[in-house]
C-alpha cells in the first residue's frame, strides 16, 4: 500500500528591528526576564500600539524576492484566544487581508530536478512571550520579553511530498530571508521557526487529517521528526484507526511525537479586524522604492560567478549557498582580483577549518583581508601553497598576521636560484641509482627528484623552479 | 445567518468559555436572550444589499501611522512584578497550562 506525503511549512521569521512591531521595548536577545516588556506588551488597559515602520519595507522584499502580490492595503486583525504567555488575551496578527498575497513561488533542487513550491501567503505578526514549564513545580513562569516581537510568517502551498522536500524548501526560505538582510536566521535564539503541517493520503485523494510539529530549531531535527510523524500515520491508518487535528512535539531524545495535551479546548480564534490599528497602505512608489534596494540574491549570485568569474557551477552554487559565505568571497576577490584562488582557499582551507571548529563563517578568526594578506604572498611566490597551509593554520591560532607568521617560522619560499641549484645537486649526488634509471627511460623518477628536492627545503622551494632546474640537469 | 437564531445553554457555555467569562447557572436563560438580540441585529444588518461596496474593516478613512524603529521603553519590571500575584526569579508565574 502506498501513501502520499503531503507537507506545508509554517515559517516564522524574525524581522531585523531594534524595536518591537508595536512598541519601543528592545528585542535584544538574551535581556534578563521582564526587562523588555512595556505597558503595551504587558497587555495593561489604555495603551495603543503603533506600528514599527522598519517591518513593511522588509515585508515587500520577501513579496518581491518570491514574485507575490503585494497586498496593497493589508489589515491586522485580532486572533484571540487566552495563554497566559500572550497577556492582551489576542494575538495581533494578519488574517483576511495579509502585506504578502498569494502567488508566491519558491523553487527548489531536488535531486537534479528543480520542484516549485507555492508560498500562499505572508502576514505581519507579533510573537508571544516564553512559557517556562519546568522551572516551578506545578506552576508555568513567563518571560514577556519576547511578546510583540516582529514576525514575519510564511505560509507554504501543502506542496511538499516527503521530509527531504520540506527541509530543501525550509533551507531555500531560511538562505533567501538572509540574502534579504530581513531576518538574521539564527534557529538556536528562535529568529526563525518551522512548523510543519503533515498528512498522508492516497495519491488523488482529498487531502488527510493533517498534524502540526511545532518549534523544531533544526533542520536535521525538522527531517527526523516529520519521518517519524508519517510512520506514525501510516501505523494508525493501516490499522484501521484515524488521524487526530492536534499540535504535536518532536523528542530528539527518544525520536517520537506526542500530542502536547493542552488544557485549552479546541481553537476558536473568533479572528476580527484590530480596532486599535488602521490599514497598511501600500503604493506603487512604495514598492519600487523597495524594488530599487534589493539585493542580489543567491541564484543571480550562482550565475554572475560563472560568467564573470569562469568559475564552475559546483563552485559557484557552494560560494552563494549563504549570504556570509557570498560577502566573505567577495571581500577577498575584492583584494586577490583573482577569483578562482580566492574560491579555493573559501571552499578548501577555511571551509574546512569552519566545519572541524563548528564556526560560522562570519565569525571566522580569519577575517576575509587576513587571509587576502596570505594569499597576496602566494601572489608574490613568498609562499608556496602547501606552506601557506601552514600559514593559514597559524592565523586560524590567532599567531598574527602572514608576514609575522612567515618571519616567526622562517618560511620564506626559497627562490634563490642558486640555492635551489645547491639543493638540487645534493638530492642527484644522493642518488646516483636512480638518476642513472631515469636516463635509462624511467622518467616517472622525475616526481622523485621533486619530492626529495623539496623535502630538503622543508617544502620552502619554489616548485616551479625546483622543476625547472633538474629538468636542465636531469636532461643535460 | 437566518434571524431566527435563538442560543442555548450550549452556546452560550461555549462563548462564556472562549470569553473566559464565568456565567452562573441562572444567568444562563438571560444571557442567552441579550446575545440572541445581538445575532438578530446582525441578521438585519444583513439584509442590506452590499453588491459592489468593497469590505471596510474600519470606519475612518486614515491609514496607519508608523512609528521609526528606535527603542524607547526601558525596563518597568520592578513596578510591574509587585503588580502580579505571584512571581518570582523575575518571572511571572501562573497556573500550569501544560500537563
Amino acid at each position: 500500500m502506498t501513501w502520499e506525503v503531503v507537507i506545508g511549512l509554517e515559517i516564522h521569521a524574525q524581522l531585523t528591528t531594534k524595536s518591537k512591531i508595536f512598541s519601543g521595548s528592545s528585542v535584544a536577545y538574551g535581556a534578563e526576564p521582564n526587562t523588555q516588556a512595556n505597558l503595551l506588551d504587558l497587555g495593561m488597559p489604555g495603551q495603543l500600539p503603533v506600528l514599527n515602520q522598519a517591518v513593511v519595507p522588509k515585508a515587500i522584499k520577501l513579496g518581491l524576492a518570491i514574485g507575490a502580490e503585494i497586498g496593497m492595503r493589508s489589515v491586522f486583525d485580532r486572533k484571540n484566544y487566552f495563554y497566559p504567555d500572550s497577556p492582551k488575551g489576542y494575538q495581533t496578527s494578519q488574517f483576511t487581508y495579509p502585506i504578502v498575497d498569494k502567488g508566491g513561488v519558491v523553487e527548489i533542487e531536488m535531486d537534479g530536478e528543480i520542484r516549485k513550491i507555492g508560498v500562499t501567503r505572508a502576514h505581519l505578526e507579533e510573537d508571544a512571550g516564553k512559557s517556562i514549564h519546568d522551572a516551578f513545580p506545578g506552576q508555568t513562569a513567563i518571560d514577556l520579553n519576547r511578546a510583540g516581537t516582529p514576525l514575519l510568517e510564511i505560509v507554504s502551498e501543502p506542496d511538499m511530498r516527503s521530509s527531504k522536500e520540506a527541509v530543501a524548501y525550509a533551507k531555500k526560505m531560511h538562505e533567501l530571508v538572509q540574502y534579504l538582510g530581513i531576518c538574521d536566521g539564527n534557529m538556536q535564539e528562535g529568529s526563525f521557526r518551522v512548523d510543519s503541517n503533515v498528512s498522508i493520503r492516497k495519491p488523488g485523494a482529498p487531502l488527510g487529517t493533517r498534524t502540526e510539529l511545532k518549534n523544531i530549531n533544526s533542520f536535521r531535527f525538522i527531517e527526523a521528526a516529520i519521518e517519524i510523524e508519517i510512520e506514525r500515520q501510516i501505523e494508525i491508518i493501516e490499522s484501521g484507526g484515524s488521524i487526530v487535528q492536534e499540535t504535536r512535539l518532536y523528542d530528539a531524545d527518544k525520536n517520537e511525537t506526542r500530542s502536547m495535551r493542552e488544557k485549552e479546548e479546541a481553537n476558536d480564534y473568533r479572528y476580527f479586524p484590530c480596532p486599535d490599528l488602521l490599514p497598511i497602505i501600500i503604493t506603487e512608489a512604495d514598492i519600487e522604492a523597495v524594488r530599487a534596494t534589493m539585493p542580489e540574491l543567491a541564484g543571480e549570485k550562482q550565475a554572475r560567478y560563472e560568467t564573470e568569474f569562469g568559475l564552475s557551477e559546483y563552485d559557484a552554487a557552494l560560494l552563494t549557498g549563504s549570504r556570509q559565505m557570498a560577502e566573505y568571497f567577495e571581500a577577498l576577490l575584492a583584494k586577490t582580483q583573482d577569483a578562482k584562488l580566492s574560491a579555493n582557499w573559501v571552499m578548501g582551507a577555511l571551509s574546512k577549518s569552519l566545519n572541524q571548529n563548528n564556526v560560522a563563517i562570519e565569525d571566522s578568526p580569519v577575517s576575509a583581508e587576513a587571509l587576502a594578506s596570505l594569499l597576496a604572498r602566494i601572489q608574490d611566490n613568498t609562499l608556496s601553497g602547501k606552506i601557506a597551509k601552514q600559514v593559514f593554520d597559524a592565523m586560524w591560532k590567532g599567531e598574527g598576521s602572514p608576514d609575522e607568521i612567515i618571519e616567526a617560522q622562517g618560511l620564506k619560499q626559497i627562490t634563490d636560484s642558486s640555492a635551489i641549484e645547491a639543493l638540487v645537486d645534493d638530492v642527484l649526488a644522493a642518488n646516483t641509482a636512480q638518476v642513472e634509471a631515469y636516463k635509462g627511460g624511467q622518467e616517472k623518477m622525475f616526481g622523485f627528484f621533486v619530492g626529495q628536492v623539496m623535502k630538503a627545503s622543508k617544502g620552502q622551494a619554489s616548485p616551479a623552479q625546483v622543476n625547472g632546474v633538474l629538468k636542465a640537469k636531469l636532461n643535460a | 445567518m437566518s434571524d431566527k437564531t435563538i442560543l442555548g445553554k450550549h452556546e452560550v457555555d461555549t462563548i462564556s468559555r472562549l470569553a473566559a467569562i464565568s456565567v452562573a447557572e441562572s444567568e444562563v436563560e438571560q444571557v442567552a436572550e441579550k446575545l440572541t438580540s445581538i445575532l438578530d441585529l446582525f441578521a438585519q444588518m444583513e439584509k442590506v444589499n452590499t453588491d459592489g461596496v468593497a469590505p471596510m474593516s474600519h470606519p475612518l478613512d486614515q491609514v496607519q501611522r508608523l512609528r521609526p524603529d528606535v527603542v524607547t521603553e526601558t525596563s518597568i519590571r520592578e513596578k510591574v512584578l509587585k503588580l502580579a500575584p505571584s512571581s518570582e526569579d523575575n518571572l511571572f508565574l501562573v497556573p500550569q497550562v501544560i500537563d
